[in-house]
């Protein structure tokens, strides 16, 4: 008789801890980044305008998207991305150590840098980290092109084969 | 069935009595809950906490009544409706500002008090493992609560601080350290944006503040048992003492009554407490409200420097000088250092710090480097702050790591 | 007493703890600015361009342009130093000043990046020296001369060929200081010195002047589109919107202000923020009228805050008597 309570009362526990689970995924759920907000998250970006050397910031899911022409003579890399022969440096400006936004200082030189004002980090002109805490460079967002303009958010051939490479993490 | 008087009148004390037992209640919770009576005014910190955590409630409820949730809205619903237009909405937010930074420098005094008397072992361990949780509780609180104005300040310390949840940097163990989904679950957004405002109010003026509640509730449980601690570290036998006490030999009894003897000078020690605590209501606030939050949050324009308020500034310390995955370890590591304390204690004494040989010399530089750290944790990442932030943080763990053998060899006192 | 010892332990280190992370870390933090008493003599303009010297040597770039820089500043501050020492004549200030009406008329129309201010305040917001210094070159003067390669592109830069001997300048501004005096205001101060290029919403100020009540949603938002296409302007010519000052009375301290209406290179280098040129009684108008937006309560603080003190001071004497009779047979 006792081992049999014992029995229907573990049996009713364990019904009712899949109950809870249920409910927790549902809580989850709820807790989620909703479709609205996700679907939010195309931006597109006209390259024509854009001038040697002057850092354009313009927003993408909230994040600040530093699109920066290059100077004939800046140093190459395989991190910047080529419309119309011109040269573009396309990333996130979210410091990768804890989301500040670097500032861009001209220097001369070539010697160009983005310098992060919250704990000191540095990233050179092609936005990879030189000095302080940052542990990867800028991140480059998802982009595809489409003439002289860049399409924020969708993967692009150019984007995947960085992905790929390791140029920058999917984000 | 319980005998009830049929003809006791309606809410007479013996009516009450045989309804609700108000005199074993009142014998049990406060004129025979015996408190020893070797103690001085630290003892009072646990009362002086539950009275600036009503405060905090109190003035919370009427901030609450304006505030309004929406990213749009919030800076100004907090500093033209509340600040201007509220009668005396001003002075709620001030109190629960500097309440909230008050909060955590009796919070600090109350646990080095109890680190120094050895109050957190031989019985004690429960009263010491849910005064960390409240610790937990109230910093997850005091951190909701600065999102609320979405300043500058909160807008950027929440960028940070969620931040953390990200994980190791992907390049470490192929990645699978690596959760920046769960940043963005966190948030509901890619940035804190309106479903982060939302979710850290629902959290503030709700289920934070119900949990805290709930963990004080236990945590006064836990004082029943064991009996608060005395000075001297001495084991008092509570009966024996009780009855002198009872019998009249005030002198001769180790203990008190809670109520109204202990409660005598517990007031008196608020009174001091309420002195400083509406001063810098009144007159020196800036250190709790930070001239940064007066400018609205901005996500495309960082603070010059960012900083948290000063009670987190120690752990913000120990993360900062490391390189970014250490840093995320170390960090980890301070947030439960303290929740171990009682184990990694080896010695079976429990006296002042003062009669502990080597661990006074370990009660006193944790004490220091703590401040060190904080101090650290505010000053720009140049130079020889970090220099001398990175010796710090690295003393502070070597100092736990060390507690162990310093204490296993303790003379018995 | 053991209790005192243990009190002045734990006040010892709260102290020390409060001076490293806020008086000591502050200092740290923010460079300190020297106030100059709003004399207007061009001394930070000059150590400013002398700084820029050492920094183009060090990068090896633009050294000769920072030295004419140096060169052309102290000329100009020496040659407002000697136009102050003219004795200005209101009367012919007067007919000179029908030059300036053509743009300082009050129709609130943007010309070249702002609404020109209306004037009638002048003689009393601005500093004497400063006025001089703008009416010389309003580039110069403003310390923005940075921002053009030829000082007569700045909006106001053409009063360089209406008003163009120190004598006239002097009367300009004996005329301006004399008889454009009107009565000021908080609210004037504010709309005349800052206004035309930054709002306060808790004011209801915009660039065009303080917001009226409208009977209709339609009119409202008519209005709100005429402050956007001005805004739109100022961003264009600012680089980028001017800050709302409502709150800036509590986010900022009254010495940065102070000295950052001085001289707004000094606080935030590189800012397109113009120098005002507020004398102290200007300044001290202006910050009225920012108290009154953003830190409302601060009179009622202080007796509110003494009669709460006097509260808990008795309540402590009393408690303390109460434990005195409660523990008297203790011990």
């Amino acid at each position: 008789m006792n081992s049999r309570r014992d029995f229907m009362g573990m049996a009713l526990g364990g019904f009712t801890a899949l109950g809870g689970i249920g409910a927790l995924y549902a809580m989850k759920r709820s807790w989620d980044p909703l479709p609205s907000v996700k679907s939010a998250g195309f931006t597109t970006i006209d390259l024509s305008g854009a001038v040697e050397n002057v850092l354009n910031v313009e927003k993408w899911r909230g994040k600040p998207i530093f699109v920066l022409k290059l100077a004939a003579d800046a140093p190459k890399s395989p991190r910047q991305i080529t419309v119309g022969g011109s040269r573009y440096l396309v990333v996130i400006g979210l410091c990768t150590h804890l989301g500040c936004i670097p500032s861009f200082d001209i220097a001369a030189d070539n010697k160009n840098k983005f310098k992060c004002a919250c704990h000191g980090g540095e990233y050179d002109i092609n936005a990879v980290e030189t000095f302080g805490p940052p542990p990867r460079p800028l991140d480059i967002p998802p982009f595809k092109l489409s003439g002289t303009s860049l399409v924020l958010g969708e993967e692009g051939p150019e984007y995947k084969k960085m992905l790929a490479s390791g140029l920058t993490l999917k984000v | 069935m319980a005998h009830f008087d049929e003809k006791a009148k309606p809410f007479s004390h013996q009516w009450l009595n045989e309804r609700l037992a108000i005199d074993t209640v009142k014998k049990v919770m406060s004129s025979e809950y015996w408190i020893p009576k070797d103690i001085n005014f630290l003892w009072a910190m646990g009362m002086i906490l539950a009275a600036t955590f009503g405060l905090l409630v109190i003035s919370g409820i009427f901030l609450l009544m304006y505030y309004q949730p929406d990213t749009a809205k919030a800076f100004d619903s907090v500093n033209y409706t509340i600040m201007t237009e509220v009668g005396y909405g001003w002075l709620w937010r001030h109190i629960h500002g500097v309440g909230a930074s008050l909060v955590f420098l009796i919070i600090y005094i109350h646990m080095f008090t109890g680190i120094y008397y050895g109050s957190y072992k031989r019985g004690r361990e429960m009263i010491w493992l849910s005064g960390m949780l409240l610790f937990v509780l109230f910093s997850a609180e005091a951190f909701s609560g600065y999102m609320l104005p979405w300043g500058q300040m909160s807008y950027w310390a929440g960028m940070v601080i969620t931040n953390l949840f990200g994980g190791f940097t992907p390049d470490l163990a192929g990645g699978a350290l690596n959760f920046p989904g769960f940043v963005e679950w966190l948030r509901g957004d890619y940035v804190p944006a309106q479903a982060f405002l939302s979710r850290f109010f629902m959290l503030h003026v709700f289920l934070l503040p119900l949990a805290i509640i709930g963990v004080i509730v236990l945590h006064f449980a836990t004082l029943r048992i064991p009996h608060v601690n005395n000075q001297e570290g001495a084991e008092i036998d509570f009966e024996e003492s009780a009855r002198l006490y009872k019998d009249g030999k005030k002198k001769e009894s180790k203990v008190i009554p809670f109520s109204p003897v202990f409660l005598s000078k517990d007031v008196f020690v608020m009174g001091v407490y309420f002195i400083l605590f509406f001063y810098l209501v009144f007159f020196h606030f800036d250190f709790a409200m930070d001239p940064v939050n007066f400018d609205p949050a901005n996500g495309l324009k960082t603070p010059l420097h960012i900083y948290p308020e000063w009670y987190f500034l120690w752990s913000y310390e120990v993360l900062r000088p490391f390189s970014f995955n250490i840093g995320l370890v170390a960090f980890a590591f301070a947030q439960v250092a303290f929740f171990l304390l009682p184990f990694l204690d080896k010695s079976p004494v429990v006296a002042p710090a003062s009669r502990r040989g080597l661990f006074h010399i370990w009660f006193w530089l944790m004490i220091i480097d703590m401040i060190v750290l904080s101090v650290m944790g505010k000053l720009p990442p140049e130079g020889a702050w970090n220099i001398i932030g990175f010796g710090a943080a690295v003393v502070f763990i070597l100092l736990f790591v060390a507690l162990p053998f310093i204490t296993k060899n303790e003379k018995k006192a | 007493m053991k209790e005192f010892k243990i009190l002045a332990i734990v006040v010892f280190f709260s102290l020390v703890l409060y001076w490293g992370v806020e008086p000591f870390a502050h200092s740290q933090m923010h460079k300190h600015v020297e106030s100059n008493n709003f004399i207007y003599d061009g001394k930070s303009d000059i150590a400013e361009a002398t700084a820029k010297i050492a920094t183009a040597k060090e990068v090896k770039k633009g050294v000769v342009e920072a030295e004419a820089k140096l060169v052309a500043k102290k000329a100009f501050w020496a040659e407002v130093a000697e136009t102050a020492k003219l004795k200005g004549d209101a009367v012919a200030g007067e007919a000179a000043f029908a030059a300036c009406m053509g743009c300082h008329n009050g129709a609130g129309v943007n010309m070249g990046g702002v609404i020109p201010p209306n004037l009638d305040h002048a003689g009393s917001l601005y500093d004497k020296n400063y006025l001089i210094a703008l009416v010389k070159d309003p580039a110069m003067a403003s310390n923005t001369d940075h921002k053009f390669a030829d000082t007569m592109m700045h909006p106001m830069g053409s009063v360089k060929a209406m008003i163009t001997t120190p004598q006239d300048i002097a009367n300009v501004v004996a005329y301006l200081t004399t008889k454009k005096v009107g009565k000021l205001t908080p609210k004037v101060a504010f709309m005349e010195a800052c206004g035309r290029c930054h709002t306060n919403k808790y004011g209801k100020m915009t660039p065009l002047g303080e917001t009226p009540s409208f009977k209709t949603e339609k009119e409202a938002l008519a209005h709100n589109i005429k402050v956007l296409d001005e805004q739109d302007l100022i961003k264009k010519y600012m680089g980028n919107l001017p800050p709302d000052l409502s709150m800036m009375a509590r986010a900022r301290s009254e010495h940065f202000m102070e000295t950052f209406v001085e001289n707004p290179q000094s606080q935030l280098a590189g800012t397109s923020m113009p120098r005002t040129g507020l004398s102290e009684k200007g300044f001290e108008e202006v910050y009225a009228y920012l108290n009154e937006t953003g830190d409302p309560s601060k009179s009622a603080r202080t007796p509110l805050g003494i009669a709460v003190l006097i509260f808990f001071g008795i309540f402590t004497v009393l408690a303390y008597l109460w434990k005195k009779h409660q523990w008297h047979d203790l011990h």
